[in-house]
């Protein structure tokens, strides 16, 4: 055995002498340790490391000669990755893991890990493009947003200016999401959405509705806390890898366990201690099935549903319905193996339940939410740490951008649409509200919720008298959003040609751009690069809430330009920059992110994030290393970011200088409101009326009772906080004179109806949480969401179901208008019926995501390290169902849908992953439709690597009353050899 | 002396493949050529599980005996390196290894395969540390900085562990006793003669 050994010293007298302990300058053993992961490991002791020594050893590192580190924040999922990239004469050269992030501590997954190929992306789109008699031809940007601003302004013309559809980009900072809802809201629409409605905006209805904000509960760190992690729709080891560290730590130290409800054996299930798959679309008998069990055995938190719970009496009722029987009827649970899994969940607390896209995306999404949220509720599994909703978020500022209200429902922070509502944010923007009205078709159109983006192929193609508005979808202004991502794709191809404009505002040209062109489009057609996060400087929030600040590692490559630069070029182009702009610094055409962070911060009562000033969120990109993994807290006396929670979690209540910490889990009565404690929101009344069986009538209370966050001087539950409560309380001497002023100001006729949320003072919010109280009040969750489409859950079938026999007991809602259009799910489902689809269409077909790929997939398809390692479109089908019809593992099967004779060829991964009648596709792929290769159709140079064909183009009709949002969990597929 | 090694924790791998990107990364590796990969077994049925592969950096490297060149070299650290101006490409150590580690790139006609590559545990080849020449031909050298392999760096759920094999080996013994189970060291009988008793 020849064995060479090597001469240079520096390898020696980095690593050797580190490992003998004799720590010279470079890297000490303890640092090496906690590289390896030990501290990782499950030993308590290294938790506590001294971390200066890492940063020390970090430093002395010998990095690439003149490189200066920047940090971001990942731009593929939610979790909120920390990036650390070295940087050379403005050139990303290296990606260092980030160890000082509480969140990775030095992880990531494929994506995260490959990112720096974005900033020098091959396959970017370089320059503006325009679609000229069907070819793609280069242009200026001054050509491109005068000639774009002048087409949108002949659409105003003719068809006001709802017939301009905006949608915007969870991939956006918060600060571009918001100011493209501002340009929204200047531009006289409310048709302005993006990716949440396609993700979780059934969650942000239906948690919101349940117990006061849509978010995540608790966080991914705070999940090592819990002793049953209950999945239920999500597959975080391939959509949220880094929190798998979190999930599986849990697991691991506190022999937890890990229960995976899912169709698929997903990898999450690989690692499950129990394992359970039902049919797609029963999830509410799932959980039913559980809460019955739960209710049989008195394992039911009785006292928490006493305290903070209303609608238990009602809910009761549903529940006693889903016996073990009806629940493996119609779910196919075997009832012994639910009941193993309710007690686990209802007794070996805390218990938190997680899920994602497979529980939101389905025709009754917001109901499914709901019935997760009230197994939580039923156990006392809310507010403390371990318990909670974990709801992973998909895009890394999903969450950020429907706070900042880029959403066809509400103004920024969840204000709503009603005339209060804009008048708040006239207050805050320094505009007349008669500006703003004028802007508008009418009051009532300003005020009514606009078109889900699920729709707008619908808005753009139904009999203009179907359509709530002056007039059809007109013009597309996309920018950031895949259109593969979206259901019914031969459907929207018809829209794609018909369109009087499409912009698409991108990194790369994304599949808007191959099928408008496969669709016979020809000419108004504008393509514009814009700069991934990496390239711009800004925050982002994380699915847990936390706020971080991304730098500027590069400047944008080839001619693209910074989300807010385009925002601004388009709003001065339409005339209205100075008035939205008006206290936002703009230098050279960029608008100063932190100016327009500022902004927010002074509008944001109602959602908390008037805490979070840029200086504050910079101060905790910088001090990292100083949050604890579990807690998330900094050392109360650090000058920095003494006693804060990791990135000012929403809410972070009062003025910057109040030093609210933030609030990492919510509603957490264990906690005092300035240590980031909390109630239940009282958002819906007082109290209401209900009538009883013999006709008469009382008032039940909907305020907490007997239960309270630490140290309210408030015993009991209260309502919201407005100047009239505080003077009741006497406490409004503790308002300062010129808070008072500012109280006045805001509505001057009636200043007692000041609230916590519309007080720009932040006044009552200090002098609430002096109290110990929640300005937001303290009142019960819901089990009865009165005023929701099903104010108690109820399984309805999906849209197009195998189980026909099931429709007559679980039927879809009824046809309705909805979002301005009509929602026929209801006729589509009788049609389907009364055509034998389901015989014709034997087999399940749901979508789901890969780990290497993100959203629509056109920037993952790009990056070659990421492409390399899924080459093709597939669909996994179950070995008897393959075996039945001839497919062989690996060969080219024809994929044909319900709907438009939609076919679609991809390869058969022939797998027991999926149950027998169920099929699964990834939804990332692109640049294929029908069978047909599109590369030809991108402009030459930006096709992605990989191309394939998109799971929507097979997906069918299907929308949520409460939200618009589509079916891409449950349709009917059949499938044969190619 | 340390002597460098890989663990993967079968119990904590989810297959997210970062180390593969992140060596992609870190290297700027080429399309086709992969110094790392995850494999998975039982994929999509119950006892799924993966595992993260690469060179395991061998005690008495059997791609070093059959070499007909001696291109192969060990390190104080005990990394196996090669040289790449002394490499033929004659594909004998793919087939003497037992991981499947080295890679060749298949330039030019008549089946020549071209240089082999493979992973280098981030510590380069023959060339002066950090030089030119030496990214050119082996990627980064970490080692070189006082840092590990990128790929067991960013593990997502630190599963994949690189360093001192004594060290390594405590980590994963401590984390089998606390959570009660583990299936034990993958690969290491093969590459290092001797496995972790836990």
């Amino acid at each position: 055995m020849l064995i060479k050994r090597t001469e240079r010293q520096a390898r020696r007298s980095a690593l050797a002498e580190a490992l003998a302990g004799s720590s010279n300058n470079s890297i000490d053993r303890r640092s090496f340790l906690r590289r390896s992961g030990l501290a990782a490991g499950g030993l308590a002791t290294l938790g506590a490391l001294p971390l200066t020594s890492v940063r020390k050893a970090e430093a002395a590192g010998t990095m690439a000669p003149g490189a200066t580190i920047r940090k971001s924040i990942c731009t593929h999922c939610a979790v909120g990755c920390t990036v650390t990239a070295e940087v050379v004469n403005d050139v990303w050269v290296g990606q260092e893991p980030s160890w000082e992030s509480p969140i990775n501590r030095g992880s990531h997954c494929a994506k995260g890990a490959a990112v720096r190929e974005l900033v020098s992306g091959e396959r970017r789109l370089k320059y503006p493009m325009k679609l000229v008699n069907g070819q793609w031809t280069r242009v200026s940007w001054d050509q491109a947003i005068n000639e774009i601003g002048d087409k949108i302004q002949e659409v105003w013309k003719s068809s006001g200016p709802d017939s301009v559809y905006w949608l915007g980009s969870a991939k956006m900072t918060n600060e571009g999401a918001y100011l493209f809802r501002k340009l929204g809201a200047f531009a006289g629409t409310n048709n302005t959405d993006h990716q949440a409605r396609i993700c979780h905006s059934t969650t942000v209805t239906g948690v919101a509705n349940t117990w006061g904000y849509g978010a995540m509960t608790n966080n991914p760190n705070d999940m090592r806390n819990a002793k049953t992690l209950f999945f239920i729709g999500s597959n975080a080891a391939e959509a949220h890898p880094v929190a798998m560290q979190h999930i599986l730590e849990s697991k691991e130290l506190n022999k937890g366990n890990l229960i995976v409800c899912d169709p698929r054996m997903t990898r999450t299930a690989a690692h499950a201690t129990e394992y359970v798959r039902f049919r797609p679309g029963c999830d509410i008998p799932l959980l039913y099935g559980m809460m019955w069990h739960i209710l049989k055995n008195g394992w039911e938190d009785k006292e928490f549903i006493r305290q903070r719970v209303y609608g238990f009496d009602d809910l009761r009722k549903e529940v006693e319905k889903w016996t073990p029987e009806e629940v493996e009827r119609v779910a196919g649970v075997p009832g012994d193996q639910l009941k193993r899994v309710a007690e686990m969940f209802a007794t070996q607390k805390p218990s938190t339940i997680i899920w994602c896209m497979g529980q939101t995306q389905h025709s009754i999404g917001t109901a499914m939410v709901r019935a997760s949220c009230i197994a939580l509720l039923m156990t006392g599994n809310v507010g403390g740490p371990g318990m909670g909703a974990n709801i992973l978020r998909g895009h890394d500022n999903v969450q950020g951008a429907t706070d900042v209200g880029l959403d066809i429902v509400t103004l920024p922070f969840y204000y709503g649409l009603a005339e209060g509502a804009w008048k708040h944010w006239a207050r805050v923007w320094e505009v007349d509200y008669d500006y703003l009205l004028k802007r508008f078709d009418s009051k009532q159109i300003m005020e009514t919720p606009g078109i889900p983006l699920t729709r707008w192929f619908d808005a753009a193609l139904l009999p203009k008298d179907q359509v709530g508005q002056k007039d059809n979808v007109r013009a597309m202004f996309v920018q950031g959003h895949a259109s593969n991502s979206i259901t019914r794709i031969p459907e929207s191809m018809k829209a794609l040609e018909k369109l009087d404009l499409l912009v698409v505002a991108d990194p790369h040209p994304t599949t808007w751009a191959s099928l408008a062109v496969k669709a016979g489009r020809k000419n108004n057609m504008y393509l514009l690069p814009v700069a991934t996060q990496f390239e711009c400087k800004g925050s982002r929030v994380s699915t847990g809430r936390a706020m971080q600040w991304g730098e500027q590692i590069v400047k944008p490559i080839f001619e693209s330009k910074d989300d807010l630069e385009i925002i601004y070029r388009i709003a001065k182009k339409l005339g209205f920059a100075d008035q939205m702009f008006k206290n936002i610094k703009v230098e050279n055409n960029l608008p100063v992110a932190e100016d327009v962070l500022r902004e927010m911060n002074r509008g944001s009562w109602s959602t908390g994030y008037c805490g979070q000033s840029p200086e504050r969120i910079k101060a905790h990109m910088k001090n990292q290393a100083k949050f604890d993994l579990v807690t998330l807290r900094a050392p109360k006396d650090d000058p920095e970011v003494g006693g804060d929670y990791y990135g000012l979690p929403w809410p972070c209540w009062g003025t910057p200088e109040v030093r609210h910490p933030g609030t990492p889990l919510l509603y957490n009565t264990n906690l005092a409101v300035m240590d980031g404690g909390g109630v239940f929101r009282a958002r819906f009344g007082v109290t209401r009326e209900e009538t009883l069986p013999d006709g008469t009538k009382r008032q039940v209370n909907l305020l907490a009772e007997g239960s309270y966050s630490k140290d309210s001087e408030i015993k009991d539950g209260y309502p919201e906080f407005t100047l009239a409560v505080l003077k009741k309380l006497g406490w409004d001497k503790d308002l300062t004179e010129a808070e008072l002023a500012v109280i006045n100001k805001v509505n001057p006729a009636n200043p007692d109806s000041v609230s916590w949320s519309l007080d720009l003072s932040g006044g009552i919010q200090r002098v609430a949480m002096k109290h110990g109280c929640v300005p937001y009040g303290n009142g019960k969750a819901r089990m009865n969401a009165f005023g929701l489409p099903d104010p108690i859950p109820v399984h309805r079938e999906p849209i197009y179901t195998p189980r026909v026999d099931l429709i007559s007991k679980y039927p879809t809602l009824p046809d309705a208008k909805q979002f301005r259009l009509p929602n026929i799910g209801f006729s589509v489902q009788k049609a389907a019926v009364d055509k034998g689809i389901a015989k014709q269409f034997p087999i399940i077909l749901s979508s789901g995501r890969l780990v290497e790929y993100e959203g629509g997939g056109e920037e993952t398809r790009s990056n070659p390290w990421l492409a390399e390692l899924q080459q093709d479109m597939f669909i996994e089908i179950n070995p008897a169902d393959a075996g039945e019809r001839g497919i062989k593992d690996g060969a080219w099967v024809w994929v044909t849908g319900a709907e438009n004779s939609a076919k679609a060829k991809v390869k058969a991964l022939v797998t027991e992953r999926v149950g027998r009648g169920v099929a699964w596709m990834p939804f990332h792929f692109g640049g294929w439709f029908g069978g047909d290769d599109l590369r030809a159709a991108y402009p030459a140079g930006t096709d992605p690597y990989v191309l394939g064909e998109s799971a929507n183009t097979i997906t069918t009709y299907g929308y949520d009353p409460a939200t618009g949002m589509q079916e891409p969990k449950v349709t009917l597929c059949q499938i044969r050899a190619a | 002396m340390a002597r460098m090694k890989f663990l993967c924790d079968a119990d904590r791998c989810i297959e997210c493949n970062a180390c593969v990107t992140a060596c992609k990364n870190e290297h700027e590796v080429p399309w086709g050529i992969n110094r790392r990969r995850v494999v998975t077994i039982n994929d999509g049925k119950p006892g799924e599980r993966s595992i993260s592969m690469a060179c395991m950096h061998c005690t008495d490297a059997p791609c070093a005996a059959v070499c007909p060149v001696n291109c192969f070299y060990s390190t104080a650290d005990a990394v196996v390196l090669h040289s790449k101006d002394l490499c033929i490409g004659c594909g004998y150590c793919f087939y003497a290894c037992p991981f499947g580690a080295p890679q060749y790139p298949k330039v030019g006609n008549f089946g020549s395969r071209g240089k082999m590559d493979k992973c280098t545990y981030c510590a380069g080849g023959p060339e002066a540390d950090g030089s030119k020449a030496e990214y050119d031909k082996y990627g980064a050298n970490r080692l070189a900085e006082g840092k590990l392999p990128l790929c067991a760096e960013m593990c997502s759920t630190k599963s994949l562990l690189a360093g001192d094999g004594e060290i390594i080996a405590q980590i994963y013994k401590e984390r089998v006793v606390k959570r009660g189970y583990g299936s034990g060291a993958w690969g290491w009988k093969t590459a290092y003669k001797e496995t972790i008793a836990t």
